[in-house]
C-alpha cells in the first residue's frame, strides 16, 4: 500500500513538475505542426504496410486540421501550404475517398484569405479521381463548378458539365446547366442554381458552404441596390460618402447590414458599397460580367 | 485426433493465462472513444474511419498474438524442459506441432470474432443514432455485411503468419524467429513489387530471381480487400475462395515443414 502510494505521489510530483515547467518555458513550435517528414505518396504507401485506408484516414483528419487552423487563424498570416500535399496523400492512399477529392477541391479553391486560391491545384485533384473512378459525375460536375467560380471560365465549365452529363447515373439537371452556360455565360442567376443544387448534397458541410455562397450572392445583390441608391443622390461639394448622409437625405431609413448582419461599408471617396472586412461574408467573389 | 485436440485446448488457456483477451478491451475502448472523437475531426466521415480502423486493428492486434504467442509455441516447451515429459506421452511431433497450431489459431478466431461483433455494435450504434438524409451519403450501409468478406481474409492471413511464426519457432531462438517473421510479414506485402521487378532492372537473371522470389514469398497484400469493402465495391466469391484456398495450402507446406523439422530436431 505504501509502495502505491509512494508511486501516486511521484506521479503527482511529476505532473506538478511539467505543469510549473511549461509555465516557465512556454514551448511554441508552431512550424513543427507544419512539417510534413514524408511527401512522396508512392513511399508513404510503402511505408503504410498495407494499412493505406488507415493511413489516408489520419492524413485527411491533418489536412481537416491544417485548412481549419490556418482558416481560424487570425494571429499569423494563414498560409496553407501543406493542404494540397495532404490531400495528394491522401487520395493517393486511398484512390476511392470520395470526399477527400470534393471537399478537398472546395477547400482549395476558397479564394484566400478564406483559402489558399488555387483552384489549379482542385482541377489536378478532381481529375485525379477522375482517373481512380471515370464515371463519377460529381468529379466532373465539381470541376465543371470550379472553373465557373474559381476560374472564371463559363465556357470551359459548360465542357465540364456536359461529360458529367455524359456518365451513367448523372443527374438530368446538368445538360440544362451546360447549355445555360454556353449561351449566357456566368451570371448571378446561374451561380444561384449550382449552390441551390449544393444546398441539398448529403454532406452538412457542404450544405453550410452552399448556405454561405447563397448569402453572398443575395449581399452582391444588395450591394447593386445600394450602389444604384448612392448614385442617384446628388453629393454637396467636399461632403464624405457616409450612411448618415444617406439616411439624412431619406435615401435609406437605416444603415444597412448585409445577410450576415454586419452593416455594409461605403467608401467615403469612392461612394462603392462593399461588406465589411469583418464580416463573415468577407471576401465576397468576383464574379464576371454577363457574356452577351 | 485426440492428442490435437487437447494441445489446442490448452495452448488457449494458456493464451487466456497471459491476458491476450485484455486487446479486446483494448479494442473496445479504441473503437468506442474514436467514434465519439472522429465526428468532431473527419467532416462527417467517422463510419469510414471506424470501419478502417476496426479493420486495421483487427488486422494489428492479431499480427501481433500470432508474432509474440506464435514464437514461443515451441520455444517455451524446449526452454521450461516440458518438452521431454510431452513427447514421452503418445503423442507424435506433427500431432504436438499441429495441436500448437490449432491453438493458436482458436485463440486468433476468438480475438477476430469479439472484435468483429464490437465493430458492428459501434456501427450499429452510429446507423442508428444518424439521420437518414446523412445515411444516404454513405458509400456502404453502417454495418455492411461485407465487411465479414475483410474479416476472413484477415483472418487467413493471420492463420499464414501464425504458421510462419510456429516454422520459425521450431529450428530458432524466439529473437530471430520474431525478426524472420516481421521480416517476411513485410516482404509479404510488398510483393506484388516483385511481380513487376523486369521492368526495373535489366539483368534477366535479377528479373527471373525477383520472379521466383514473387511466387515463393507469401502473398500477403492479396488479403488486403479492406479498402474495396469499405467503399462498397464488390468482392466476389470467387476471389475470396481462390485466396483462402492459396492461404490454406501456403499454411499446410508451412506446418508440414515445421512438422519435418521438429521431427527431426534432437532434444538431448
Amino acid at each position: 500500500m505504501i509502495k502505491v502510494l509512494a508511486a501516486c505521489g511521484c506521479l503527482a510530483a511529476a505532473v506538478t513538475l511539467q505543469v510549473w515547467r511549461d509555465g516557465a518555458f512556454p514551448r511554441r513550435h508552431p512550424d513543427i505542426a507544419r512539417l510534413l517528414y514524408v511527401r512522396s505518396p508512392a513511399a508513404v504507401g510503402r511505408l503504410a504496410l498495407g494499412f493505406d485506408a488507415l493511413a489516408a484516414d489520419l492524413y485527411w483528419i491533418r489536412a481537416i486540421q491544417h485548412y481549419g487552423g490556418d482558416r481560424l487563424n487570425r494571429d499569423q498570416p494563414r498560409r496553407y501550404e501543406l493542404l494540397y500535399p495532404l490531400l495528394d496523400l491522401t487520395t493517393s492512399l486511398d484512390p476511392y475517398f470520395n470526399i477527400a477529392y470534393r471537399f478537398g477541391a472546395i477547400f482549395l479553391s476558397e479564394a484566400y484569405p478564406g483559402g489558399p486560391g488555387r483552384p489549379d491545384h482542385a482541377v489536378a485533384l478532381l481529375r485525379k479521381g477522375i482517373a481512380a473512378q471515370p464515371r463519377k459525375w460529381q468529379y466532373y460536375h465539381d470541376i465543371a463548378f470550379v472553373n465557373y467560380w474559381s476560374l472564371r471560365d463559363p465556357v470551359t465549365a459548360a465542357g465540364w458539365f456536359r461529360r458529367g452529363a455524359e456518365q451513367p447515373d448523372a443527374p438530368n439537371w446538368l445538360m440544362p446547366v451546360a447549355a445555360a452556360m454556353l449561351t449566357q455565360g456566368s451570371d448571378r442567376v446561374s451561380a444561384r442554381f449550382l449552390w441551390h443544387q449544393m444546398r441539398d448534397a448529403d454532406q452538412a458541410w457542404l450544405r453550410g458552404r452552399a448556405q454561405h455562397a447563397l448569402r453572398q450572392l443575395d449581399a452582391l445583390d444588395e450591394i447593386d441596390r445600394l450602389d444604384a441608391i448612392v448614385a442617384a443622390q446628388t453629393r454637396p461639394a467636399g461632403e464624405p460618402f457616409s450612411w448618415s448622409w444617406l439616411v439624412r437625405l431619406r435615401g435609406l431609413r437605416t444603415v444597412p447590414v448585409d445577410p450576415a448582419g454586419t452593416p455594409y461599408e461605403l467608401d467615403p471617396v469612392t461612394g462603392r458599397v462593399t461588406v465589411a472586412k469583418t464580416s463573415p461574408l468577407f471576401p465576397l467573389p468576383q464574379l464576371m460580367d454577363p457574356i452577351r | 485426433m485426440h492428442a490435437v485436440r487437447h494441445i489446442a485446448l490448452n495452448v488457449f488457456r494458456e493464451s487466456i493465462r497471459d491476458r491476450v483477451p485484455y486487446n479486446l478491451v483494448l479494442f473496445a475502448v479504441l473503437l468506442i472513444g474514436s467514434s465519439f472523437l472522429l465526428a468532431q475531426l473527419t467532416a462527417g466521415q467517422d463510419v469510414k474511419i471506424i470501419k478502417d480502423l476496426s479493420l486495421a486493428a483487427t488486422s494489428i492486434f492479431g499480427l501481433f498474438i500470432a508474432i509474440f504467442i506464435g514464437i514461443g509455441l515451441v520455444s517455451k516447451e524446449v526452454e521450461r524442459r516440458s518438452i521431454y515429459s510431452l513427447l514421452a506421452k503418445p503423442i507424435s511431433r506433427p500431432q504436438f506441432i499441429a495441436g500448437k497450431y490449432a491453438g493458436l489459431v482458436l485463440t486468433l478466431a476468438v480475438n477476430v470474432a469479439v472484435m468483429t461483433v464490437a465493430m458492428y455494435v459501434v456501427l450499429g450504434y452510429l446507423t442508428w443514432i444518424e439521420s437518414p438524409d446523412f445515411k444516404a451519403s454513405w458509400e456502404a450501409p453502417g454495418p455492411d455485411p461485407a465487411l465479414l468478406k475483410a474479416m476472413f481474409l484477415i483472418f487467413i492471413e493471420l492463420m499464414l503468419v501464425t504458421a510462419l511464426a510456429l516454422f520459425f519457432s521450431t529450428f530458432s531462438s524466439p529473437l530471430l524467429s520474431a525478426a524472420l517473421t516481421f521480416g517476411l510479414y513485410v516482404a509479404g506485402n510488398f510483393n506484388t513489387e516483385l511481380k513487376n521487378f523486369q521492368h526495373v532492372v535489366d539483368s534477366p537473371v535479377a528479373a527471373w530471381g525477383a520472379r521466383v522470389l514473387y511466387h515463393v514469398l507469401p502473398d500477403l497484400s492479396a488479403f488486403d480487400v479492406k479498402t474495396q469493402v469499405v467503399h462498397g465495391f464488390p468482392v466476389s466469391a470467387r476471389y475470396l475462395w481462390s485466396t483462402a484456398a492459396y492461404g490454406a495450402a501456403y499454411i499446410a507446406a508451412l506446418l508440414l515443414a515445421a512438422m519435418f523439422i521438429f521431427s527431426r530436431r534432437d532434444f538431448k
